[in-house]
């Protein structure tokens, strides 16, 4: 069996079909698996057994009666920051090495009922900060392409395990472009909904006005199929929102496409937007118009990200105190000793950096200088979207600035790590939709570039980005 | 620019036990990111409204009674306490005897 040709949409249909029993797939993913991933790393532990029962529960399910269910018999890996019941969920940090899920996420909870299964938990930067997927607790995964080079971060593993045909389809987190970022450096699709389209009930928090889970397919139609399975309003989570279901879309002639200048200049790696600029040429032969648009607040993503993220963060990661879940420092006797000790030694370098900034940004007497003042240009970074969106319909830019960069690369420099959100974060602090799609590569470097569509209108991005992958698929 | 008092201030504030060499390190990464951060002082913010999230936000209440459906994932919730005691979550000692 090819698994490369095997979309989500022809596992359900072989399944429904009998072409294949459930058993067959899950035996050659995890032989693939197997074969791959002690180079790789996507995923952390598999529980084999459990996998291939549930897939021969799921084939007498079959052969008993007509299993009607939308995912039936698809198997899908999960970012180990997302909840499910009864496995291990380390969020790929020390502090949560030996937890386990006493529930399951929304997003679980719907797939399994709609038929699906878990096939394994995957690989990500410690509680998904991180843009190489280097800062994982546990040994960095590795980009498919080329094993010198990393997958993108944070959701490492759901990308590479997508891109080394080791599953169908992966849940990711994104936050400030843990989706897109991966996507693009594996050379796969990466889609990040508008906030508040999927339930994030069950999402390990890291800035929580920020943080979407989103999906990593090989194409967009197996996204949407996923999508339409756990997308809604969630009772557990009051930020959710119900999307509409949008107009059909079957052309791309005549839509409006904006390319902000700021997203096309200096700081971009010119590889990249050379790749860009071709697949731009493509669109236009298809009748889109495309605008050079201003969005001057843009450049002021990354900078306005460090303060809000850290201070959600900070925030968020308090309750890792050694009392109520999760590592604990033994022999220590005093409350606050064990506060001091366990988050010393369980959290990793990155993560304390992180919690140093948010704490720092929102202590006395810099709170207006720092947090205020990112929250305001969170404002004008929104307006320039609403403005730009009056007249365009889609905004495009590469997804990330650079190719994909080598293990160990940029790992000492922190800030240059924080730049590699530069093009994706605009998205998560307004809260739009956005997805990667891979548009070439430059020798074994994938390259990807993102759209953007205004809040809500995910239906109608995903509807072009059909489209518009099957101009740009080589 | 944070000074090295600043940063042994903030990892008190954040609970995180540091060697000295780490809160150095800490120093200049810390000062180095907050003097890129200073770019936000190039955006002009005045009369605009600050936003903490990108959708309306409102809080959801439930009525404030006891959820006996849900006792068992409390209790599972419990079990995952590194120490605890007849259901409860056990604290270490807060005041010297």
């Amino acid at each position: 069996m090819d698994l490369n040709f095997l979309s989500v949409k022809a596992i359900i249909q072989g399944l429904c079909k009998k072409d294949f029993t459930c058993e067959e797939i899950t035996k050659e993913y995890l032989n693939n698996i197997a074969k791959k991933d002690k180079e790789i790393n996507a995923f952390f532990n598999i529980d084999e057994k459990q996998v291939l029962s549930q897939a021969k529960e799921i084939d007498k399910n079959f052969s008993q009666k007509k299993n009607d269910l939308p995912l039936a018999g698809l198997p899908i890996a999960v970012k180990d920051n997302i909840l499910v019941k009864g496995q291990k969920c380390s969020a790929g940090s020390k502090m949560l090495e030996n937890y386990e899920a006493p529930y399951d996420a929304t997003v679980i909870k719907k797939v399994k009922q709609a038929g699906a299964f878990i096939l394994g938990k995957t690989n990500l930067d410690e509680f998904a900060c991180g843009s190489s997927g280097e800062h994982s607790a546990f040994s960095p995964c590795k980009n498919p392409n080329d094993l010198e080079f990393v997958a993108g971060g944070s959701s490492s593993g759901s990308a590479a395990a997508v891109a080394a045909d080791m599953t169908p389809v992966a849940f990711g987190s994104d936050t400030a472009g843990s989706v897109r970022l991966p996507a693009s450096f594996c050379g796969i699709v990466g889609f990040k909904p508008t906030y508040g389209a999927i339930s994030r009930f069950g999402l390990i928090a890291m800035a929580s006005s920020l943080d979407q889970i989103g999906i990593l397919a090989k194409k967009t139609e197996d996204i949407e199929i996923i999508f339409d399975a756990i997308r809604g309003k969630d009772e557990m989570d009051s930020t959710s929102i119900e999307v509409p279901t949008g107009e059909k879309i079957n052309s791309l002639n005549g839509l409006i496409v904006g390319l902000p200048k700021a997203c096309f200049s200096q700081g971009i790696d010119k590889q990249v937007l050379d790749i860009t600029y071709r697949a731009i040429e493509k669109l236009k032969i298809q009748g889109v118009n495309i605008k050079e648009i201003e969005m001057p607040n843009l450049e002021y993503g990354v900078a306005c990200y460090y303060i809000i993220m850290p201070a959600e963060l900070s925030s968020n990661l308090a309750r890792y105190d050694g009392i109520k879940y999760g590592s604990s420092e033994d022999g220590i006797k005093d409350l606050i000793d064990l506060y001091f000790q366990t988050r010393g030694r369980f959290f990793g370098k990155e993560i304390k950096r992180r919690i140093m900034l948010g704490t720092y940004v929102l202590s006395s007497g810099y709170y207006d200088a720092y947090y205020l003042r990112a929250l305001k240009v969170r404002t004008k970074i929104k307006m320039d979207f609403n403005e730009a969106f009056e007249k365009v319909d889609f905004v495009l830019t590469p997804t990330s600035p650079v190719l994909p960069f080598k293990l160990g690369q940029k790992i000492e420099d922190p800030l240059s790590l924080y730049m590699m959100d530069l093009l994706t974060v605009p998205a998560n602090l307004a809260g739009l939709p956005s997805i990667s799609l891979p548009v070439g590569k430059v020798g074994s470097l994938p390259v990807g570039v993102q759209i953007i569509a205004p809040a809500s209108e995910d239906k109608k991005l995903l509807a072009v980005a059909n489209l518009i992958e099957k101009i740009w698929t080589p | 620019m944070i000074s090295l008092k600043e940063t042994n201030h903030i990892a008190k504030l954040a609970r995180i036990e540091f060697s000295d060499k780490e809160l150095k390190q800490l120093q200049a990464e810390l000062s180095l990111i907050l003097g890129y951060i200073d770019k936000l002082k190039e955006v002009d913010i005045k009369d605009i409204q600050p936003m903490g999230h990108s959708v309306l936000v409102k809080n959801v209440l439930r009525k404030d009674e006891s959820i006996e459906e849900k006792k068992p994932a409390s209790k599972s919730l419990v079990d995952w306490a590194p120490e605890k005691d007849e259901g409860f979550v056990k604290v270490k000692s807060v005041f010297q005897k």
